[in-house]
């Protein structure tokens, strides 16, 4: 990676510009265009597109341009200081950027809870077949059987896959997918005149978008504690449950990767105190194939279709987090309107695609090989990283920071963010860090099943390594990253005096 | 690898896991499929949709889309990255977000942009909620009727379980009492009507409110500016900005505000650093607003945003300059009035608002049976003629030329009144 300096605005040129635009009279076929624009048709091209009717004298001069035709009082009067800039100009310059960016596709990615798995390039041919890209999102049924057909199918797919007893598509992340869930909640409270269940209970341990997502959905927040092993503390639970829960959202396996093995009891003590079992699908990758959600009493749940469905995560985005629900839910589905039109059609085409080409005998291997993966990178590193707790994992696991940091006198330990840069210098993303909050020096490792045998062990000899160099010397860590485009930036500055535009 | 983990089995994986939530059936999928079956099933699906001329708009819009964009945005680079975390390798994402705050802003004309939203109607619902946490102790929002039917949706969805009071009014100024936290009116109305808010900053702002507009962005090229209104926020569909209709996503829903409302701002926001050596560098910023730090207490639970989408805008924006977006919007002027006037003179239809001026979508009163007007048109290969509150509403581009104007006009002209 090479550190390139420019941006767009700074290339600007006055009057260069890299569109291609048709004139008016430029608006006829190809064909038509051919047959008359040679010099030897004697045709003027000004009248090509003009077939009598169509001739530009329609328009008075009052209508002829949006300045004569709109009060001056409508229209913007500043200037709009776009980058002027050629075709090249713009090719070039996110090329270059580009190259200053880590992907799925660049190196091991090993995020905690974002489940970095491989984007199969066959779903980006498909996302992109213009019998899909040009449907707008209200044209009738019947011109749109292939597209509602994608829906309908994907939708069983997950159907069997959770156990769940249907999905809606709208929600376009996984967050969105917890609010439409929670208003799904509140939708069947409320049928039932149950106006009081106001609060949902949130695991200590869970996503910070949990917490969020209910308190925009008007939910008051009560937390509830996990025990020394990592679990939901069930009779910390108990006193919890009343007339005014409306739902406890769970994830499962949680943060920490640890499966909630009490999930049975809790389910049926959520459900006799009248309240409903949110699942948080964002850990639902080590259960594809083995587990089911909607078996283990959940009436809702979101997916990332962007995590567990191999779709490409974008830089932060187009996701996707369909809502499944089961029985008690489904008469609701359709109360919500939680975007625009009908969800991000471009992801659920991909998801789709991934699940055909894996296919029933395959699905069943996606969860035991991405917990083997995970349980293998665990159990390789757990001599030289701490292990809070020491158990099998699903998909991800926690360590607490390095076993020997370095630090001595006057010199401090290597910490976690420590670990973390140093990892970027040998090729590697980092894991997720600082989270979940449970552990101080929270290191976050989910490598999923995409990963080779020689990947995992290139990065556990890498993981050793900066262990090894924070025993002897933990400033190598705390001065890394030293091959990057760039070093580490001062964030606090940055915050203090914010520039957000150029 | 199982002996690593001292298993034998992969079962053994799940020994935590209770054995009644082991899942014994089959699953209910179709075997797997090769590459090739997969494409050739994909392309078989994509044939029962039926290709349409689209002139209709109503929050999707069939612009042109350069070559340019999906080459530059289709590079894995980009596109298999994720949130950019680790700010030393990620460069090229923060650099293009920062580059696209930039531009938004200058659309806008107002000062601060966020990273991006999922779509425009909520972005919308989420600039209703920020007016809350803007104003204190306010609880009414005043929503103006003229807004797309789908932005009306979301913001009743997404206020339904709040404590909000929402007032839908088509005259929002006589709504606005000391009360009002925020008010939202489209800078297009949903019948294509350019709307003239003279005097409304001023009302809502001596209410002690905000005032948002939902925006077209392609249509600020031409239209006065959110801030030129006196705006405090801004917010509409980055769609029209070179991003395909795609049967409604994915879009990306962008968001800007007034400097003093910048710590209320959702989402991620990109500012500019620098490192040890002092090279100019990009961090995601201002992280104590969001949901991570605050956990209850955010006002809003976006995390991921639409950031592949506002890298499509932004390549679109830079491709275009001022006088390519300026040229786009002629160009559908030209064509929508065109249209406008040459389906008046089929005399199968009425103005519906003499005299009141649009861009690129307008409304006609239909003299003849409106599901009939719509079927022929589909018959021909046109999607057009969408309802909208009892009138037929169409859309023209810069895509659309004289030749299809005029064939969309014939089978106007055939129909029996």
């Amino acid at each position: 990676m090479k550190y390139y300096d420019k941006l767009i605005f700074e290339l600007s040129r006055p009057g260069r510009s890299g569109y291609s635009l048709p004139s008016q009279e430029k608006f006829s076929s190809p064909e038509k265009w051919l047959a008359d624009s040679f010099p030897a048709s004697g045709k003027k091209t000004s009248s090509v597109a003009a077939d009598g009717a169509a001739t530009d004298e329609h328009f008075s001069a009052k209508r002829s341009c949006i300045s004569a035709a709109t009060p001056k009082a409508l229209l913007r009067a500043a200037e709009l200081p776009l980058p002027e800039v050629s075709e090249v100009d713009v090719v070039r310059h996110y090329t270059n950027l580009s190259q200053m960016n880590f992907g799925v596709d660049t190196g091991f990615y090993p995020l905690g809870s974002c489940t970095m798995k491989y984007n199969p390039k066959i779903n980006e041919e498909i996302a992109s077949m213009p019998a899909f890209t040009g449907l707008h999102p209200l044209q009738p049924a019947e011109t749109v059987k292939g597209a509602l057909e994608v829906e309908k199918s994907l939708d069983k797919a997950l159907c069997a896959i959770t156990g769940m007893k249907s999905f809606t598509f709208l929600p376009c992340a996984g967050a969105h997918g917890e609010l439409t869930g929670l208003m799904l909640i509140r939708e069947y409270h409320l049928a039932r005149k149950d106006f009081a269940r106001t609060k949902v209970i949130v695991p200590d341990s869970a996503h910070g978008t949990n917490p969020a997502s209910a308190n925009v959905c008007g939910l008051e927040i009560v937390e509830v504690k996990s025990n020394s092993r990592g679990l939901v503390d069930v009779e910390s639970l108990k006193p919890l449950l009343g007339p005014d829960i409306a739902a406890i959202m769970m994830t499962n396996p949680n943060t920490l990767g640890l499966f909630e093995k009490e999930i049975g009891e809790i389910a049926s003590l959520v459900h006799s105190c009248g309240a409903l079992l949110y699942y948080d699908g964002a850990n639902m990758n080590p259960l594809v194939g083995k587990v089911r959600p909607g078996d283990m009493g959940f009436d809702v749940l979101h997916l990332n279709l962007h995590k567990t469905f191999s779709t490409p995560h974008g830089g932060g985005g187009p996701g996707s987090g369909p809502v499944g629900v089961g029985e008690k839910l489904l008469p609701y589905l359709d109360n919500v309107h939680t975007s625009g039109f009908h969800g991000n059609f471009g992801v659920m085409l991909r998801a789709y695609a991934y699940i055909l080409m894996l296919g029933r005998e395959n699905v069943k291997m996606v969860g035991p090989l991405a917990t083997l993966a995970a349980n293998y990178v665990k159990e390789s590193l757990k001599d030289a990283y701490k292990l809070p707790i020491d158990s099998v994992c699903k998909h991800e696991f926690v360590f607490d920071g390095l076993i020997n940091d370095g630090g001595h006198d006057d010199v401090h330990g290597a910490t976690t963010l420590d670990v973390a840069k140093r990892l970027l210098d040998y090729g590697f993303h980092a894991p997720t860090i600082y989270f979940p909050l449970l552990f101080h020096q929270a290191l976050m490792i989910e490598p999923t099943e995409s990963e080779s045998l020689e990947t995992l062990d290139s990065f556990i000899d890498v993981m050793h390594k900066i262990a090894e160099e924070a025993a002897e010397d933990p400033r190598i860590l705390q001065g890394a990253p030293h091959n990057t485009p760039i070093g580490r930036p001062d964030e606090t500055a940055a915050a203090r005096q914010p520039v957000l535009k150029y | 690898m199982l002996e690593r983990v001292g298993l034998c089995d992969l079962d053994g994986l799940y020994s935590d896991v209770p054995k009644d939530y082991i899942y014994k059936g089959e699953y209910d999928l179709p075997a797997a499929m090769s590459e090739q079956q997969v494409r050739d099933f994909f392309e078989k699906l994509g044939e029962k949709n039926t290709k349409l001329k689209v002139l209709a708009g109503q929050g999707a819009y069939d612009h042109y889309v350069p070559a340019v964009i999906p080459y530059i945005t289709s590079r894995s680079e980009f596109l298999t990255a994720y949130t950019p975390y680790q700010c030393e390798i990620s460069q090229g994402t923060l650099r293009y977000i920062f580059e696209y705050q930039s531009m938004i802003c200058r659309l806008t004309g107002l000062d601060v942009s966020n990273a991006s939203m999922y779509d425009g109607p909520t972005a919308a619902a989420e600039a209703l909620r920020m007016s809350l946490a803007c104003t204190r102790k306010k609880n009414k929002l005043v929503v103006s009727t003229r807004l797309l039917e789908n932005v009306l949706k979301v913001i009743r969805t997404y206020m339904k379980y709040g404590t909000a009071e929402l007032v839908f009014t088509d005259d929002v100024m006589s709504a606005i009492d000391a009360d009002v936290a925020g008010v939202i009116v489209p800078s297009i109305g949903r019948h294509g009507i350019i709307q003239d808010h003279s005097g409304l900053a001023e009302a809502v702002h001596a209410a002690g409110a905000l005032l948002i507009e939902y925006c077209d962005p392609s249509a600020l090229a031409v239209l006065r500016t959110p801030a030129e209104w006196g705006a405090d926020i801004a917010v509409g569909d980055g769609q029209s900005l070179g991003i395909p209709l795609c049967y409604g996503g994915p879009y990306v829903g962008f968001m800007a505000c007034k400097q003093e409302y910048m710590r209320k701002l959702p989402g991620r926001i990109v500012g500019q650093a620098h490192d040890a050596e002092g090279k100019r560098c990009y961090v995601l910023t201002l992280q104590a607003r969001e949901q991570h730090i605050r956990r209850e207490k955010a006002t809003s639970n976006i995390c991921s945003n639409e950031s592949l989408m506002a890298l499509w805008v932004t390549v679109y924006l830079s491709l275009m300059g001022p006088e390519g977006l300026r040229k786009v919007n002629e160009l559908s002027f030209e064509g929508a009035h065109y249209l406008h006037d040459r389906l008046l003179e089929t005399g199968k239809f009425e103005e519906a608002f003499p005299g009141k001026p649009f861009l690129k979508e307008f409304c006609l009163k239909p003299l003849v049976n409106m599901e009939k007007l719509q079927q022929a048109l589909l018959d021909a290969g046109f999607f057009a003629a969408l309802e909208v509150d009892g009138y037929a509403s169409f859309c023209v581009t810069e895509k659309h030329g004289r030749e299809e104007l005029d064939a969309l006009v014939n089978v106007v002209k055939e129909l029996a009144i």
